[in-house]
């Protein structure tokens, strides 16, 4: 299979191309023009996120039988692509809520919780938020700390959790906890659905970030948080899974980031060869002009790389295979080669470059952040290497 | 015998909106070889934008009161995409009329075979653009009502449904008036209507499965024959001229040069 960008447009079917020509439509018409109104004011106008909702955008990965358009991972990946070319806290507001945040409801939730849940996210009605990492553990889930304890019916929950993505919007929180100390990661971790009017449950206030700043991220303080004992994502059997839950969610996750560097990516490395073809067109000779030349090259040359890796991955999870190998590189490669670029942009670009609000320095903070959210790189890079170690020992 | 309580729904409104794809309005036109037709092979093409409005309308008509849209269309194949984008917008059905007998002959004969199709369906009201913005005739809507002996009404704003009526706000020079007419009747309709909405993600998803007909002129009892030709021939075609620079307008006070600049806008640009 082909795997450029028309290629692609190729092999997804003619309904889908039409719905993302909607959704083209609707950046360009809608998002484009707010872009810097949403960086500055690091607010997406609430009108906005109604236009998002009948649009349908909350609902691309869920199944449609739950209201959602029942989206492939290839095919979300390819609208969160054109979204990320503008703003990109609009895709966060988006792809928060029905990817990481609902996800899991979706992979191992009983079919109450789908009922309850799932309608309400693909509407936009209800925000999901995914409520993981911790001061003291970052994307490595297997250290957090925050406990859960069976309290007659219902669970207890201590602890805190950390730069949780649209927490201000968010109606219920996929919330990773402990439940058996001595188990550890497989077995003692369990997932809850938390819903914000929880009782001891209180969101602090928004973080102030170098980039995305249009997309909030919150501290999380559970404090003797009560829920429900039924809030077991899958219910009391699946008491002690969570950590598989949360892998798998992480896993998407993971592949969503990528397609977030790789359309931010691409809309900078056209700026780029726009620029270039503005300095020839006002006379300036190509000999003086090399430097910036091979620049757009090797942007091309890794963007395209990125994008065969982000495509193919894609395609093997949604045949169904196992990919938590490769969502890691990908989001690795990807979220680097989007930092790359933008460096190189910046360099193109000079001085017009670091004007605060231009466009290369506003991509140059967003795509920096990439490479921290949903795991770092070096927990990528933990997985990644852990793997080959596991699988030479096995075959040794 | 009273509706019981809470039951009382208006009256189902059967609507048929007569719909029309043109290029783009963005689109580079260029003329063709020919000298009187345009490039036509990289065209990207679009809902006439009146007929957009038209659309609209219909829907919020339909929410309102409940009833039917059926979106009608006389073109090629090609049109198939803009009736399937407004039944992605939520129309119920579509007709197309296909048939090469029915295209090029003026905006009378469309008139004719847009009547002819209207007739099979059943409908309380027809919405149409008030132009399309490629050949910009103003003619379709109105000679359709005439085909229909209904009355007709232009450059609507504004709508309210009445029993059995509709009462219809229409800009006229230096203001609007309100006129009302009995059902079944034909409207056309102005910027500033409503905003259209975009098609929604799930409702593209539907689109597919919803029917589309597609229809000769042997459906409608017409023979090709029966179709008047052109009534006016296109001699040469030109682009316009380039563009002059802007105007000032002119004004003793400031006050005397915004009551201008608001007239301009109401009655030239006729975007307030």
């Amino acid at each position: 299979m082909g795997l450029g960008r028309d290629e692609m447009d190729k092999s997804v079917s003619e309904d889908f191309l039409r719905l993302k020509q909607q959704v083209v439509q609707f950046i360009e018409q809608d998002l484009e023009p707010v872009h810097l109104q949403v960086e500055e004011s690091a607010e997406i106008p609430e009108h906005l996120v109604d236009k998002m909702r009948r649009l349908g955008l909350f609902g691309l990965s869920i199944p449609r039988d739950y209201g959602g358009l029942g989206l492939t991972t290839l095919e979300e990946i390819l609208i969160y692509e054109e979204i990320t070319k503008t703003n990109a806290c609009f895709r966060s507001r988006i792809g928060t809520s029905n990817g990481i945040g609902s996800m899991g409801i979706l992979y191992d939730g009983t079919e109450e919780q789908k009922r309850r849940y799932l309608p309400r996210v693909a509407s936009g009605e209800w925000t999901a938020a995914f409520a993981l990492t911790e001061p003291d553990a970052g994307s490595d889930a297997a250290n957090i700390s925050t406990q859960a304890v069976l309290d007659g019916d219902s669970w207890v929950l201590n602890g805190t959790k950390q730069f949780i993505t649209n927490a201000d919007t968010a109606q219920f929180f996929t919330t990773i906890a402990v439940t058996d100390e001595t188990k550890g990661a497989s077995g003692g971790v369990t997932a809850f659905i938390v819903e914000r009017d929880a009782p001891g449950f209180v969101v602090g206030p928004a973080d102030v970030k170098m980039g995305l700043k249009g997309s909030h991220t919150h501290e999380l303080v559970f404090k003797d948080c009560r829920v429900p004992a039924e809030n077991v994502i899958g219910g009391m059997a699946r008491v002690g899974q969570g950590f598989k839950t949360a892998m798998r969610v992480l896993d998407k996750g993971r592949l969503s980031m990528g397609a977030c560097a790789v359309g931010a990516a691409q809309k900078v490395l056209d700026l780029c060869v726009e620029r270039v073809q503005r300095e020839l067109a006002s006379g300036m000779a190509k000999a003086d002009l090399q430097a910036e030349m091979f620049a757009l090259a090797d942007m091309a040359t890794q963007l395209y790389a990125a994008r065969q890796m982000l495509y193919s991955t894609a395609i093997k999870k949604d045949e169904g295979r196992n990919v938590t190998q490769e969502a890691s590189m990908t989001k690795i490669f990807c979220t680097e080669m989007a930092s790359r670029i933008a460096g190189l942009a910046m360099d193109s670009f000079g001085e017009e470059g670091i004007l605060t609000r231009s466009r290369i320095e506003i991509f140059l903070r967003d795509v920096r952040l990439y490479r921290i959210y949903e795991g770092t790189s070096e927990i990528q890079r933990i997985i990644v290497s852990r793997n080959l170690l596991k699988n030479s020992r096995s075959r040794a | 015998m009273l509706p019981g309580p809470g039951a009382r729904k208006e009256k189902n409104v059967d609507i048929v909106v007569l719909l029309k794809q043109v290029p783009a309005t963005e689109s580079l036109i260029q003329v063709a070889d020919d000298g009187v037709s345009i490039k036509t092979e990289e065209l990207k093409w679009v809902i006439n934008p009146y007929d957009e409005f038209a659309v609209e309308e219909a829907l919020r008509i339909r929410e309102a009161q409940g009833g039917s849209v059926t979106v009608l269309s006389v073109g090629t194949d090609k049109a198939v995409e803009a009736i399937r984008t407004a039944l992605a917008m939520g129309a119920d059905t579509g007709v197309l009329v296909n048939d090469p007998a029915a295209l090029g002959k003026g905006a009378l004969a469309t008139a004719r075979v847009l009547a002819a199709a209207v007739k099979q369906i059943p409908f309380d009201l027809v919405i149409a653009g008030q132009r399309a913005v490629d050949a910009d005739q103003f003619q379709v809507g109105p000679a359709v009502a005439e085909y229909l002996r209904i009355p007709n009404v232009s450059m609507v704003i504004k709508t309210e449904l009445l029993d059995g009526s509709i009462r219809c706000h229409r800009t006229i020079e230096g203001g609007t008036v309100v006129v009302e007419s009995p059902l079944p009747m034909l409207f056309t309709t102005q910027r500033g209507l409503n905003e259209p909405r975009y098609a929604s993600l799930p409702g593209i998803m539907k689109a597919k499965k919803k029917p589309l007909e597609t229809k000769t002129l042997a459906d409608f009892g017409l023979d090709a024959g029966a179709l008047e030709g052109p009534t006016a021939r296109i001699r040469a075609l030109s682009p316009p001229a380039e563009r002059g620079g802007g105007r000032i307008i002119e004004g003793e006070s400031a006050a005397e040069k915004a009551a201008a600049l608001v007239k301009a806008l109401h009655e030239e640009a006729k975007v307030i």
